[in-house]
């Protein structure tokens, strides 16, 4: 599954992340590694973007972007 | 002679805390430029400290060291050009993990690297505790603890870069990152050829260079070509080969490997340094956050922000403006009484006082505006700002940061427009300066006025927010199309962080407002003397016309005719008799002042540009009133106030120009064709001044100017001619 399909609340681990160069080496620069975890902290108002808690600080993506980043291992509150 | 002079740069993530660094450092002895070539903003300050003169140069803010944005290039180039005497690493004590990334970057360019813990109290109070002797024997690198918002740790920090930067000693050359057996073994041979066949030719570090060339930097490649001729073509394709095989090996791209062996070797250092006090975190910035971006509140909140920010700068500025005005007409009687009558006084007080005041007048709403943001920005508001608004900004092709800069136009487009340094992304910020002047700022609001409460009357108000309507609509049109032709290409991701919000500290504030409005006085002001010089020579020249009759002589008349009867007159006959003759004497220096005018350069030009504004419904009086506009677009209403008979002082309150243009062949077809037309056309002389500041390019300043003309006059025309075709004139 990729993150963008995560609730508020929910954790996944990264598996992979897609999209093209620049902004897959943005990304993992930023910290978006394989075996990363990921916190949903909350969708923005109008639903897009999104703003997510990995390595202990705070980001935000657009859902087009997280559709691009793969996860598993979902847990957290349904 | 020891050397007496240290560069030093400052380098840093975003949100690390670095620009208070530099406060804390240098005070307000600061530069602020740009960097050659680029609109990216350069700062650099001076000290003197133990006898020596430092010059502290604020690097942009970068996440990394690679070719792909701006900010990097820029930031690696002084590092590796200027040769800085030491690199001073701001590292946010509370985001270790992510700002080490840029560090292990620093430690791998031949160069004398400080790391600063700042903010080790957050880190603290989050649970977390550093041992800053193991990180520095792990790096072999300098530590320093410094609180930025409390000023503490700098005057250590300064005795360690003085100390670091006279230290003859050999860079540590170990403790680097280790990439793995086969990238390893490709860093050295690719090394060992750069060696043999360039060594000495190369001003950088070779294990460097071949760690960028397996990493694809086009740059570095680049530079490599330029040093090494005529070997580069052979290095740079071992390069190639060798990624190749690296590549097939990981079924990945080497410099996607080789990220993740950095962050592989940060986590063990992490591993080593980093102690976990406590697990209880009190997050006051997440409860913050709960409320500022609810789903249900943030919006609410976000209106009620930049409405108090509008309130609070055109309430609060009106005193001061007010106070400058009077000062700006106080100057100019009192010049213009020392100054013997004459061209000189003229340009003086028309040109240059009248010109310049008219915009020394916006500095109170620019000073309180630039307050705002500076603490929207400094306290970490303005990324949530962004965040909120991205989904809106985003369907116009922009980012969700240009919101601010776009409703700050509704002020005054200058201003807003210098606000778009807040954008990283230098085609967002060129889209969002283009777009700009459409908001309709305040100085246009007396010209719809006058012409909306002449025709329109109880529909006025209609009238006036239909065109500000249009603004809106023609700027999500023209975003996106210019989105889609002039910056095609991938959209910047949106890859922002959210910094934890902080206290921002006065001083910082204010070091930050005055920064932007010393832009906006000093640069701005040598553009718009010589804009306001240019109009009023225009208006003014010739001096000797041959008016159609003999003013002198007229007035004489008057002045004689009541001359008799109010010197028998007594009591209000006396007043109402000397109130008739001041009228028609100033009736008849309205005339003359407009036949002056008709018969001056601006006014020939007018008429000569009269066929051209024709098809949109203005004669040469319209074509003369929205040239002066070029100066400040309320100039207009006094224009229009000359031209059309009354007083040259008229506002858009004044009855008699009302009257004057109801009688005239306006309609109120060829009046609301008139306010697209000063909507959309070019914007004032301040804010071609800060386009060709902010864009950098004579290019981008004159494509505004054009497209946003040719686009009123096109505008202007349908309104005009199509409401014509449906029998609205």
């Amino acid at each position: 599954m990729n993150l963008s399909e995560l609730k508020e609340g929910q954790t996944a681990t990264i598996v992979r992340v897609g999209g093209d160069g620049h902004f897959r080496r943005r990304l993992l620069e930023m910290g978006f590694l394989r075996g990363t975890e990921v916190y949903i902290e909350k969708y923005a108002p109008l639903k897009d973007p999104i703003e997510l808690i990995l390595k202990g600080y705070h980001v935000s993506l657009r859902v087009d972007e997280a559709a691009r980043i793969q996860v598993e291992n979902l847990r957290g509150r349904e | 002679m020891p050397q007496k002079s240290i560069t030093v740069a400052l380098a840093g993530n975003p949100n690390s805390g670095k620009s208070t660094i530099f406060n804390n450092l240098t005070g307000t002895r600061q530069k602020v430029g740009n960097w050659p070539g680029v609109t990216v903003e350069k700062k650099e300050g001076h000290l003197k400290a133990n006898g020596y003169d430092l010059t502290v140069v604020d690097l942009p803010g970068t996440y990394s060291l690679t070719a792909y944005s701006i900010e990097e290039v820029v930031a690696r180039n002084f590092i590796l050009d200027e040769k800085p005497d030491v690199v001073v690493d701001i590292i946010d004590a509370s985001n270790l993990e992510r700002n080490l990334y840029l560090a292990t970057q620093l430690r791998e360019l031949d160069t004398k690297v400080i790391f600063v813990l700042n903010m080790a109290d957050v880190a603290r109070e989050r649970g977390v505790k550093i041992d800053a002797d193991k990180l520095s024997e792990l790096l072999d690198v300098p530590v320093v603890f410094t609180v930025g918002n409390k000023n503490t740790g700098t005057r250590q920090l300064l005795e360690t870069i003085i100390s670091v930067a006279k230290s003859e000693v050999e860079l540590p050359r170990t403790r680097r990152v280790y990439y793995g057996k086969d990238i390893e073994k490709a860093i050295h041979e690719l090394s060992e050829l750069i060696e043999e066949k360039a060594g000495s030719k190369l001003p950088y570090n070779i294990r460097w260079v071949a760690i960028k060339l397996l990493e694809n930097d086009r740059i570095v490649k680049e530079r490599v070509r330029q040093f090494t001729n005529p070997h580069g073509e052979a290095i740079l394709q071992e390069a190639e080969l060798k990624r190749q095989g690296l590549r097939e090996f990981f079924d990945e791209e080497p410099e996607i490997v080789m990220t993740d062996h950095r962050y592989g070797f940060i986590a063990g250092i992490l591993k080593e340094v980093l102690k976990t006090v406590s697990e209880r975190r009190v997050d006051i910035s997440r409860q913050i956050d709960q409320v500022l971006t609810n789903r249900l509140l943030g919006l609410p909140i976000f209106v009620f922000f930049i409405w108090a920010m509008f309130q609070l700068t055109f309430s609060l500025g009106a005193y001061p403006t007010g106070w400058i005005d009077a000062g700006v007409g106080w100057l100019g009687q009192t010049v213009g009484g020392i100054l013997p009558d004459g061209l000189f006084r003229d340009l003086i007080v028309d040109g240059v006082i009248a010109g310049v005041g008219s915009v020394v007048i916006f500095l109170p709403n620019i000073l309180i505006l630039f307050f705002c943001i500076a603490l929207f920005e400094d306290t970490g508001y303005m990324a949530r700002a962004a965040f909120l608004m991205d989904k809106v900004m985003h369907l116009i092709g922009l980012h969700g940061k240009s919101f601010i800069s776009l409703l700050m136009g509704f002020g005054c487009n200058a201003p807003a427009i210098m606000a778009t340094r807040t954008l990283e992304s230098e085609k967002d910020r060129i889209l969002t300066i283009l777009i700009n002047p459409l908001m309709s700022c305040s100085a246009r609001l007396p010209v719809y006025i006058l012409l909306a409460g002449t025709f329109f009357g109880a529909k006025a108000g209609n009238a006036i927010f239909s065109i500000y309507a249009l603004g809106i609509v023609l700027a999500i049109a023209l975003g996106r199309l210019f989105r889609f032709t002039l910056f095609k290409g991938e959209v910047a991701p949106f890859v922002m962080e959210l910094p934890p919000y902080r206290l921002p500290t006065f001083k910082g504030l204010l070091i930050h407002m005055w920064d932007r409005s010393k832009i906006f006085l000093k640069k701005m002001g040598g553009v718009i003397l010589i804009g306001s010089v240019i109009v009023w020579s225009l208006s003014a020249f010739p001096r000797q016309v041959q008016f159609s009759k003999d003013y002198e002589t007229e007035a004489a008349q008057i002045r004689a005719q009541y001359g008799a009867s109010i010197a028998a007159a007594k009591g209000d006959d006396l007043e109402r008799l000397s109130r008739e003759r001041d009228k028609a004497i100033s009736t008849l220096e309205t005339v003359q002042a407009r036949e002056k005018i008709e018969k001056s350069y601006i006014g020939r030009i007018g008429k000569v540009l009269a066929p051209m504004f024709a098809p949109i419904g203005m004669d040469w009086r319209g074509s003369v009133a929205v040239l002066t506009g070029f100066v400040a677009k309320e100039i207009v209403v006094s224009t229009m106030g000359v031209l059309y008979a009354a007083g040259a002082d008229e506002d858009e309150k004044s009855e008699a120009l009302k009257v004057a243009l109801k009688k005239s062949d306006m309609t109120p077809l060829s009046a609301y064709a008139m306010m697209a037309f000063v909507l959309i056309y070019v914007p004032c002389v301040a804010t071609v001044a800060a386009i060709r500041r902010e864009t950098n390019s004579w290019k981008w300043t004159a494509f505004s100017i054009t497209y946003s003309t040719i686009l009123a006059w096109l505008v202007a025309f349908v309104i005009y001619q199509g409401g014509k075709a449906i029998g609205l004139a």
